[in-house]
């Protein structure tokens, strides 16, 4: 019932990208949107295409599995699309009824739809090819400099990763209790709104008891491994630079530039 | 000519995820006829299909193809109610306990009558009698379901389903993480209520001695399909088989065996501690 | 000095009701006395409710006695600068499989407790691969642990303690939740440890042919020790047993049944093998066979 959560899924295969270090993968993921924000022409756009597109093809990953995972944000697309294409004044090309399409409309429209998919794809090239385990882990060593800001980044890295091995677990739970409240002859699906949030009671309640036995079993499971936060800790699996790394630094710092310079400053 | 009340199961099968590369077949071609007022006992190790069966009988899951009969009607025709089909085959999952819910006791039984829409006066009358039927004492009604020991949440929520008043009673493995004693309580509370309301019972287990004494009929599952179907005695004659796939017969049934193939003359069909120690003085000649 | 002891152990505990007012106080562990040498392999056992868990919770410093001392390997579980020293010697694996694996595959969950002791990166795998292989799961190292069966789980958890170097290592009823084989599992992969590595166990259980290989077996009831001795001893007492709400395996109650209608059979037998070797059919059939 609740198993088909694709969107953003670790594709298990080997390729460079899947071996990159993972906070290569966070910074390229955060210069590539960047750079996506900052062209305003079509040789822009079509380095950001052609990068994305060598990026996708090295990766391994099937193109139709991401195209999947597009499906559940394509309403969002049509709504950016149509304010876009309707809202925008300037020199008006064609009228419906009250509505008026100009031709800076028809640009942005297609802008932002450019932008958007490209930024799925690249932020689904991302979790992609990486496990969660190892991008919580990058995010923890990328924002250690935070730590003297007093922010708790161990403890952060450490929820996320521990909500994500919960997370199967937890909607495996929710379906039984469900199956179990139907079988005692709950009603989930009818009914007005007021009464659909009053038959989540008899799911809800057992789900959150449970969550918090879960969540005191495994408190006292880590304290019994000797876990007291992240001081003294080594890392089974730390992450350290190798070349392909130094090298994929350089491939986006070389894009960047490209793609800033082409795409911004660079007339026709 | 008055046709018996019963559950069939027509070639049903449940495949996950079919015609992908993920497909796993839970459920492989199961042919079954349940009668009414039979106790039996649904054996299987994890993994067997044993759950995955006994959701299809409250309609729960749908089987990918095969037939499920419920005297007489399909239970996946249009136009069949399902919310009455689960009021009658009530099924108790495993740890029901994890689905209590209520501030009391009373009201969480009350939850599945008066889902059912009879008037309170009834749900009421109903609740009564299931935590009565369970053996749950007035002192623990009014009290929250959380503050009850290990066992006595077991009960509180099999009462919820009693309270429906079933006319099948499926328990998938009730007494899974109570200690000895609680076991044996549980058990005898289910045989009892079943002497006492003739009701249909299938007790679902890994462990064919919790079940041996009880039940009328024994099916064995194993992936996904039905390996052994007949009286207790008969399927222990295979307990080499059924070591074979994970299971095991009575203890009794292995010293009995043992004493045979040592040359002793006694007679191996026998289940429960009273026989084997008849069955041995008789061949001692006392 | 043995690698656990403990002395008139008492824990006690507030109850209280739903304001917080106190309702009274239960004495969930009542003068226990424990010496456990190294290398032992002690099960408890005892009903629901009979203080086992609690006892166990002691032994690796996640609860403190009320009145009386708790020692592992001469150190005192109350006094906090031993705290992580103790919770490394003593290991402990909980009942639920599921609520006590934090990493999200095998071979990281099993590397967390090396890593929470500061162990060095090389080392850890050693002790990984080491540990993984003593339990048998070495080929499972890659695997996510929800696509486990329960006695896998369970041998993947054993495993994360060991990667931790304990001396001793409490198994808080790992079998509960688990099927027949699981079950099965679980105790072949503990037996291995305490006859290979000599490490020491203590093994909490209601199942009684769990404890059949014990050095020791000890039976909790109310908080206290009910009864203490080897197996054997203990499934001598028929009726004691079944007074404390526990099972005896049907071997031993066919054979105390048969004892009480007069047949001459020892006491406290524990397999079906033991058995039919003692039944008189015996000497019958070889009388035959002679003569």
């Amino acid at each position: 019932m609740l198993r088909d959560i694709t969107l953003g899924q670790y594709y298990q295969t080997d390729s460079v990208i899947h071996r990159l270090d993972p906070r290569v993968k966070l910074v390229a993921t955060i210069i590539f949107i960047i750079s996506l924000f900052m062209v305003d022409n079509v040789i822009g756009y079509l380095i950001a295409a052609a990068f994305l597109a060598c990026m996708v093809k090295i990766s391994h990953v099937p193109f139709r599995f991401m195209v999947k995972g597009m499906k559940s944000i394509v309403f969002l697309l049509l709504i950016a699309v149509i304010f876009n294409l309707f809202l925008t004044p300037g020199e008006p090309l064609v009228t419906f009824w009250k509505l008026t399409v100009t031709k800076e409309g028809i640009r942005l429209a297609a802008m932002m739809a450019v932008r958007l998919v490209f930024l799925i794809i690249g932020s689904s090239l991302m979790t992609l090819t990486t496990t969660p385990n190892n991008l919580t882990d990058g995010m923890e060593k990328l924002m250690a400099p935070l730590k003297r800001l007093h922010v708790p980044v161990h403890e952060v890295a450490m929820m996320m990763s521990i909500a994500l091995r919960f997370i199967p677990i937890l909607l495996e739970e929710t379906d039984k209790i469900m199956k179990a409240q139907i079988a005692r002859g709950a009603d989930f699906e009818s009914g007005n709104l007021i009464k659909k949030v009053k038959s989540l009671v008899p799911l809800l309640v057992p789900l959150f008891i449970s969550a918090f036995r879960r969540a005191n079993d495994l408190a006292m499971a880590m304290e019994a491994r000797c876990y007291r936060g992240g001081e003294h800790r080594t890392k089974m699996k730390p992450l350290v630079y190798h070349k392909r790394d130094r090298t994929a630094y350089a491939v986006l710092l070389a894009y960047s530039m490209i793609c800033i310079y082409f795409g911004r400053f660079f007339k026709i | 000519m008055v046709i018996p009340m019963a559950i069939i199961l027509d070639h049903v099968s449940h495949i996950y995820e079919e015609g992908t590369a993920m497909e796993v077949a839970a459920l492989k071609d199961v042919s079954l006829t349940i009668p009414d007022g039979q106790f039996i006992g649904l054996i299987g190790h994890t993994g067997s299909g044993k759950s995955t069966l006994v959701q299809h009988l409250n309609g729960l899951m749908k089987p990918t193809s095969g037939h499920i009969y419920y005297n007489g009607a399909d239970i996946h025709e249009e136009g069949f109610d399902k919310k009455e089909l689960r009021s009658k085959v009530g099924l108790v999952f495993q740890y029901p306990e994890h689905q209590l819910f209520e501030v009391d006791v009373f009201s969480d039984v009350c939850f599945g009558p008066r889902n059912m829409g009879l008037d309170e006066k009834e749900v009421q009358l109903r609740a009564y009698a299931a935590l009565k039927q369970v053996g749950l004492e007035d002192d623990y009604f009014y009290q929250s379901p959380f503050d009850l020991s290990g066992g006595q949440k077991r009960r509180a929520a099999i009462a919820g389903v009693l309270a429906m008043k079933p006319e099948v009673l499926i328990l998938d493995e009730p007494t899974a993480g109570l200690d000895p004693k609680g076991r044996d309580e549980i058990l005898d509370q289910i045989a009892a209520l079943r002497d006492e309301t003739g009701i249909t019972v299938i007790l679902v287990s890994h462990s064919m001695d919790d079940v041996a004494k009880y039940v009328d009929r024994i099916v064995v599952m194993n992936q996904g399909g039905v390996m052994y179907d007949d009286e207790p005695v008969n399927v222990f004659r295979y307990y080499k088989e059924l070591e074979a796939v994970g299971l095991a017969a009575p203890q009794v049934t292995y010293i009995m065996q043992a004493l045979k193939e040592k040359g002793f003359p006694v007679k191996t069909d026998i289940i429960t501690i009273e026989e084997a120690k008849n069955e041995i003085l008789r061949a001692l000649g006392r | 000095m043995g690698i656990i002891e403990a002395k008139k152990l008492i824990f006690e505990y507030i109850r209280r009701d739903e304001e917080g007012n106190v309702e009274g106080i239960t004495r969930a562990v009542d003068e226990v006395d424990l010496d456990v040498k190294q290398g032992d392999f002690v099960a408890v056992l005892g009903h629901n409710g009979s203080g086992k868990s609690t006892l166990a919770k002691h032994l690796n410093a996640i609860l403190y006695p009320t009145e009386g001392t708790v020692w592992v390997d001469g150190k005192d579980t109350a006094e906090e600068k031993y705290l992580w020293e103790i919770r490394q010697t003593a290991g402990m694996v909980f009942q639920n499989p599921d609520n006590q694996i934090i990493g999200q595959v095998v071979e990281e969950d099993v590397g967390f407790g090396p890593e929470n002791m500061g162990v060095p990166t090389k080392e850890i795998w050693e002790r990984v691969e080491e540990s993984l292989k003593a339990v048998g799961m070495y080929q499972y190292r890659k695997h996510s642990p929800n696509k486990l069966s329960g006695g896998q789980k369970q041998r993947v958890s054993i495993a994360g303690v060991i990667a931790m170097h304990p001396k001793c290592i409490i198994l808080d009823e790992p079998t509960a939740m688990l099927d027949p084989n699981g079950r099965k599992e679980v105790i072949r992969a503990v037996r291995a440890l305490n006859q290979a590595e000599e490490i020491t166990v203590i093994l909490i259980t209601h199942y009684m042919e769990e404890i059949i290989h014990a050095d020791k077996a000890i039976v909790m009831d109310k908080g206290h020790i009910a009864m203490q001795g080897s197996p054997r001893e203990i499934f001598s007492q028929v009726e004691r047993l079944k007074e404390l709400r526990l099972d005896v395996p049907q071997v031993t109650l066919l054979a105390y049944e048969l004892k009480k209608s007069g047949i001459a059979l020892p006491d406290g037998i524990l397999t079906y093998e033991e058995l039919v070797e003692a039944l008189p059919f015996r000497q019958k059939t070889d009388r035959i066979l002679n003569g």
